[in-house]
């Protein structure tokens, strides 16, 4: 199938990007980002900039392969990252807009490739656990509910992809952070720190400059991991109950 | 700066502070409705003048009013300075938008807010002003009641003859009904309430305010005015 691309191409940080066009022949077997290798390899051929975009496990896992695809992060599949989007839910003459995630807080460095290191930040801010909490085996010595288990596993998901600020309206992180929160507060290793983890972390994410939470819910609609809305609740009531226990300020 | 104002100004105070003054505004709306109800008795507006008397003079009444018009004016300038932030935490726009992922009423609250906002004044404007601060009502007087009271539904009834401020009224209350749509459910989750077992109530319970309520308003000016 013959598709026309439309691609963001943009030099550095500091410099202006514009859409450039392209013709692509695809197979409906590839992957989306396959069908960016062949554009990719035309390019080269005739001595011209390959398009540059993250990827790394290719099995929708890493998180890396960041794009807008038509207005929808990863594309339009729900549950389904970028490498894993397939060109059969394309058909023939197609015309693609791909842009990069769009954030402040994630600026361009080349093409469709944003920095997300403020995630990074984030999560230095407050999301692990400051001792050693042992090997399996340990772990096993505490009791923990199945229920409780499985909303944490869920919260776990998260792959730190950053689909959830390029959906949201006001480019707010308040999935990422609250998938975090949540992966190590419904544990009983990760309890200990809860509240000033909570607190850390969002004047953190807060810092970043990611816009405040309107509850539209385009994060958990756009998520390839499926991570839950009730997350961000779970988040808001751990941060208020950590602002009056808390004795930090 | 203490902890009271680091947490005023984080982005989880600044989402209470709208969560909680939003909700103040919808209990507000269902006893404001109650009362004004009351315009719809045939009895040449007696009971709705000795209530407007009352809710105007009443000290404790005054108390919950100041209240409440502060909190109108917090949630209103908290709101569009929240909304402005949000605008601008996307300096590049996206080429293509999305429409799907989300509500038309959740992407415009501050659009819907300014629509009501604009409503309100011409609201207040015309009965609360006229009826606070300047003698333009006249005073009547019903047995078995000992003060004057000023004549308010006298002026409603002529305000809601003119077919541009019942207009503005039914416009208002759509923007209401809308704003509602996706906030009533959005406070509680803001409030940190989101429970597979209630939260399938509060989203239902919030359309059926989101439209019972606008509805309940919008009934006493189309009655005025078609009716009457
Ligand atoms: C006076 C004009 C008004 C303006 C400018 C306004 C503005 C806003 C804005 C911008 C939001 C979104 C905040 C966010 O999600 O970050 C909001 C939320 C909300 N508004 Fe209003 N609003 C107004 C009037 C009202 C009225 C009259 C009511 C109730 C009867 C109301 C109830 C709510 C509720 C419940 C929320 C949700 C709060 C939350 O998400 O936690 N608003 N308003
Ligand atoms: S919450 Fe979902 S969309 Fe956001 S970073 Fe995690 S996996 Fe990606
Ligand atoms: S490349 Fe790893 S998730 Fe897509």
């Amino acid at each position: 199938m013959k598709l026309k691309l439309k691609i963001w191409r943009q030099k550095n940080q500091n410099s202006k990007g514009k859409f450039s066009n392209y013709t692509v022949e695809a197979s409906p077997e590839m992957s989306f980002l396959e069908m960016l290798d062949v554009l990719n390899q035309q390019l080269i051929e005739n001595k011209e900039e390959p398009v540059a975009f993250e990827h790394d496990c290719r099995e929708g896992i890493c998180g890396t392969c960041s794009m807008v695809i038509n207005g929808q992060p990863h594309g339009p599949m729900g549950l389904t990252t970028t490498c894993q989007l397939h060109m059969r839910h394309y058909k023939d003459g197609d015309t693609i807009v791909i842009e990069p995630f769009r954030a402040n807080s994630f600026p361009v460095i080349k093409d469709l490739v944003v920095d997300r290191a403020s995630f990074d930040r984030i999560i230095e801010a407050g999301g692990f656990i400051s001792v050693n909490t042992g090997q399996a085996p340990d772990g096993n010595t505490i009791p923990i509910e199945q229920d409780e288990a499985k909303k944490s596993f869920d919260a776990a998901a998260c792959i730190g992809c950053g689909a959830c600020v390029a959906a949201c309206p006001n480019s707010s992180a308040m999935l990422f952070t609250s998938a975090k929160v949540a992966h190590l507060g419904y544990l009983p290793q990760g309890q200990v720190e809860q509240g000033k983890r909570v607190k850390r972390m969002v004047v953190q994410m807060d810092k970043e400059g990611f816009g405040n939470c309107s509850n539209t819910y385009a994060c958990e609609a756009e998520c390839p991991k499926g991570i839950s809305v009730a997350n961000i609740a779970k988040m808001n009531r751990a941060y208020f109950s950590a602002v009056v226990s808390t004795d930090e300020k | 700066m203490s902890w009271i104002t680091n947490f005023l100004t984080s982005s989880l105070g600044k989402k209470l502070v709208m969560s909680l003054t939003g909700l103040f505004l919808i209990i507000f709306l269902v006893v404001h409705l109650a009362g004004n109800l009351q315009l719809l008795f045939d009895d040449g507006g007696e009971a709705f003048n000795i209530y407007a008397h009352m809710m105007s003079t009443d000290p404790l009444i005054s108390v919950v009013a100041y209240g409440l018009y502060f909190f109108i004016l917090l949630h209103m300038v908290q709101g569009i300075l929240i909304a402005i932030q949000n605008r601008g935490a996307r300096k590049v726009k996206y080429a293509v938008g999305n429409r799907k992922s989300n509500t038309f009423a959740s992407r415009n609250m501050m659009l819907l807010g300014l629509l009501i906002f604009f409503f309100l004044a011409v609201h207040m404007g015309d009965f609360w002003y006229k009826m606070k601060f300047t003698n333009d009502l006249d005073m009547v007087t019903y047995a078995g009641y000992d003060a004057a009271v000023r004549d308010l539904y006298t002026r409603v009834n002529a305000a809601f003859q003119e077919w541009w401020i019942v207009l503005i009224y039914i416009i208002g209350l759509i923007a209401l009904a809308l704003h509602l749509w996706h906030g009533f459910q959005s406070a509680f989750q803001t409030l940190g309430l989101n429970h597979k077992k209630y939260t399938p109530i509060i989203q239902g319970l919030g359309k059926i305010y989101s439209i019972v309520i606008p509805i309940g308003f919008a009934i006493i000016p189309l009655y005025y005015f078609f009716v009457k």
